[in-house]
């Protein structure tokens, strides 16, 4: 299968601080593709340049062959791109249900809008007894379901989330990521997964990208990712015991 | 009694008027964070126009009331588009200039269209009064009472049923979410100005068989503005029952205060307020995360 996405030497400003130094990489169709990287790599602005929020002054990202680079986040959504954002943004004065509901405001067929908000509540059984409260009166995890239900409920052919697992409990992580691999199985729903938890984000992604201070550095399938030496030291944590126990040396990334 | 009656009944129409215009102070609040000191002229102008369509242009009552109410509000959509959106992302302190600014060339624009005399706008609700024991109901204040619970009713079901009004709640509630969304944030706070003057075009039509119109009539705003701090800024119903509390409070100190104190009580009662209860009477009970 092509690439349903191409990002291509693409650079984003904070004002005059750059964030993105030229990133170029590729999304296939129906896989999930990890971007990991330490604080203030620059993931999230990555995301937020595909989704519209931000521009680039440079470079082009390219979805379905059709540049989309400039475009208003509304109509990027209307396109098939849904983003989940990081924190979760929910409307908190709003029910679950409305949450939801608001997710699917680029689509008209309402009898197709009542039976999706099932099969979210399908995926995510406990937020069905939450329907009518206020979204802001949920626990993290809940919330963050709800904000992963209310990117799918504009049906996209690609969702990008940007740190699912921030502030979850390990379990309540793991139930997050099944249902995320789960939704590209079975919908074939391309997924860009940006995450600071390496392990869990490599263990289920079919191809993984490493981001340092704007820039990609690395470039593998998620499971020779794993392998490699700098990332498990350096995103992973584990580190090689030297000869006597002791390491006496400091390892340097062997990409600068 | 019958005099407390008749004054209970009288304050509560007027104080269903500033409700409304507070209303829409809270609704444009809301949606863009701004403040729009031109609320009060608004409904100035909602008046003028609706005087135009339906004494000038000879119109139907009703037909003249939902012209000046279309009119009005292309011309808060626009006034948006046009104005105030350049300022969105600035200290909070140039959209008061801004807005108090709008208030002052609107106010300047009417003495020069309709000039400076003071109009009056017959209603089909002028003779009628009714009677009940000792208490005279003029159709004027009932025709008030109705048209605010209609109202109320109507923005209720607006807001919690349609599509458009859970979308704008959510553009309030998270501008940024809801852009990812596919809402168009920037059509919604239009839609929201064209509401609010709306909103303050009905107020004002109300407000003329009581106040008469003339360039001043704007000045409605302050007790208005004084509504929705009571009621919360933030909260409608808040917005409509700080209103209708204005409204008894004016009328009864006028009649049981000493000379004086109607001009000033329910700005001692907006002291009292801020100072016991900072958030209003009914400020939002959980507080926006951010």
């Amino acid at each position: 299968m092509g690439n349903l996405m191409e990002v291509r030497n693409i650079e984003t400003y904070y004002g005059p601080t750059m964030a993105i130094r030229g990133a170029s990489f590729d999304v296939p169709q129906g896989e999930i593709v990890t971007i990991l990287g330490a604080n203030g790599a620059g993931k999230t602005t990555i995301l937020k340049t595909i989704s519209g929020i931000m521009d680039p002054q440079k470079g082009s990202v390219s979805y379905q062959g059709r540049e989309i680079q400039k475009m208003d986040p509304d109509r990027v959504v209307g396109l098939g791109i849904s983003l989940v954002p990081e924190g979760r943004e929910l409307f908190p004065f709003l029910s679950v249900r409305d949450n939801l509901k608001v997710g699917a405001y680029t689509r008209r067929d309402h009898a197709a809008v009542a039976s999706d908000i099932e099969r979210i509540f399908e995926y995510f059984p406990s937020l069905r007894e939450r329907a009518g409260r206020p979204a802001g009166m949920l626990s993290g995890g809940e919330q963050q379901m709800v904000a992963i239900g209310r990117a799918l409920m504009a049906r996209p052919k690609m969702i990008l989330l940007d740190e699912p697992s921030l502030g979850l409990s390990p379990k309540l992580v793991k139930e997050i990521f099944e249902i995320i691999v789960r939704i590209n199985r079975e919908n074939g729903t391309t997924i860009v997964l940006v995450e600071q938890n390496a392990n869990v984000a490599l263990q289920v992604a079919h191809r993984g990208y490493i981001l340092e201070l704007g820039r990609i550095v690395m470039a593998d399938t998620g499971a020779a990712l794993l392998q490699k030496d700098d990332v498990r030291e350096f995103y992973l944590g584990i580190k090689d015991q030297g000869v006597r126990g002791v390491r006496r040396w400091k390892k340097r990334k062997t990409w600068r | 009694m019958a005099e407390f009656l008749q004054l209970f009944v009288n304050g509560l129409a007027v104080g269903c008027i500033y409700g409304l215009v507070a209303l829409g102070f809270v609704l444009i609040y809301k949606a863009g964070e701004v403040v729009n000191f031109a609320q009060g002229e608004l409904v100035m102008l909602g008046a003028f126009v609706a005087f135009t369509f339906v004494v000038q242009f000879g119109l139907n009552y009703w037909v003249g009331l939902a012209l000046a109410m279309v009119t009005m509000a292309i011309f808060g959509g626009l006034l948006d588009m046009i104005v105030v959106r350049r300022i969105i992302g600035q200290p909070q302190f140039s959209t008061v200039m801004l807005t108090i600014g709008i208030g002052v060339v609107m106010r300047s624009a009417a003495a020069m269209v309709w000039g400076p005399e003071t109009r009056s706008l017959p209603t089909p609700f002028d003779a009628a009064t009714f009677r009940f024991g000792g208490v005279v109901l003029s159709a004027v204040y009932l025709s008030i009472l109705a048209t605010t619970a209609l109202l109320g009713l109507i923005l209720f079901g607006f807001f919690r049923f349609s599509r458009v009004g859970t979308a704008m709640q959510a553009a309030s509630q998270n501008q940024l979410a809801a852009y990812c969304m596919g809402i168009p944030v920037k059509r919604m706070l239009s839609g929201v100005w064209a509401l609010s003057a709306a909103v303050a075009t009905i107020a004002g039509v109300l407000l003329a068989p009581i106040n008469l119109i003339d360039t001043n009539l704007g000045a409605v705003g302050l007790k208005a503005f004084a509504a929705a701090v009571i009621g919360g800024f933030g909260s409608i119903p808040g917005a409509v029952l700080g209103g209708i509390l204005i409204g008894l409070i004016d009328l009864f100190s006028g009649v049981y205060l000493p000379q004086g104190f109607k001009d000033i009580a329910s700005y001692i009662v907006l002291l009292v307020v801020l100072v016991v209860c900072p958030q209003g009477l009914f400020g939002a009970v959980g507080r926006k995360k951010v």
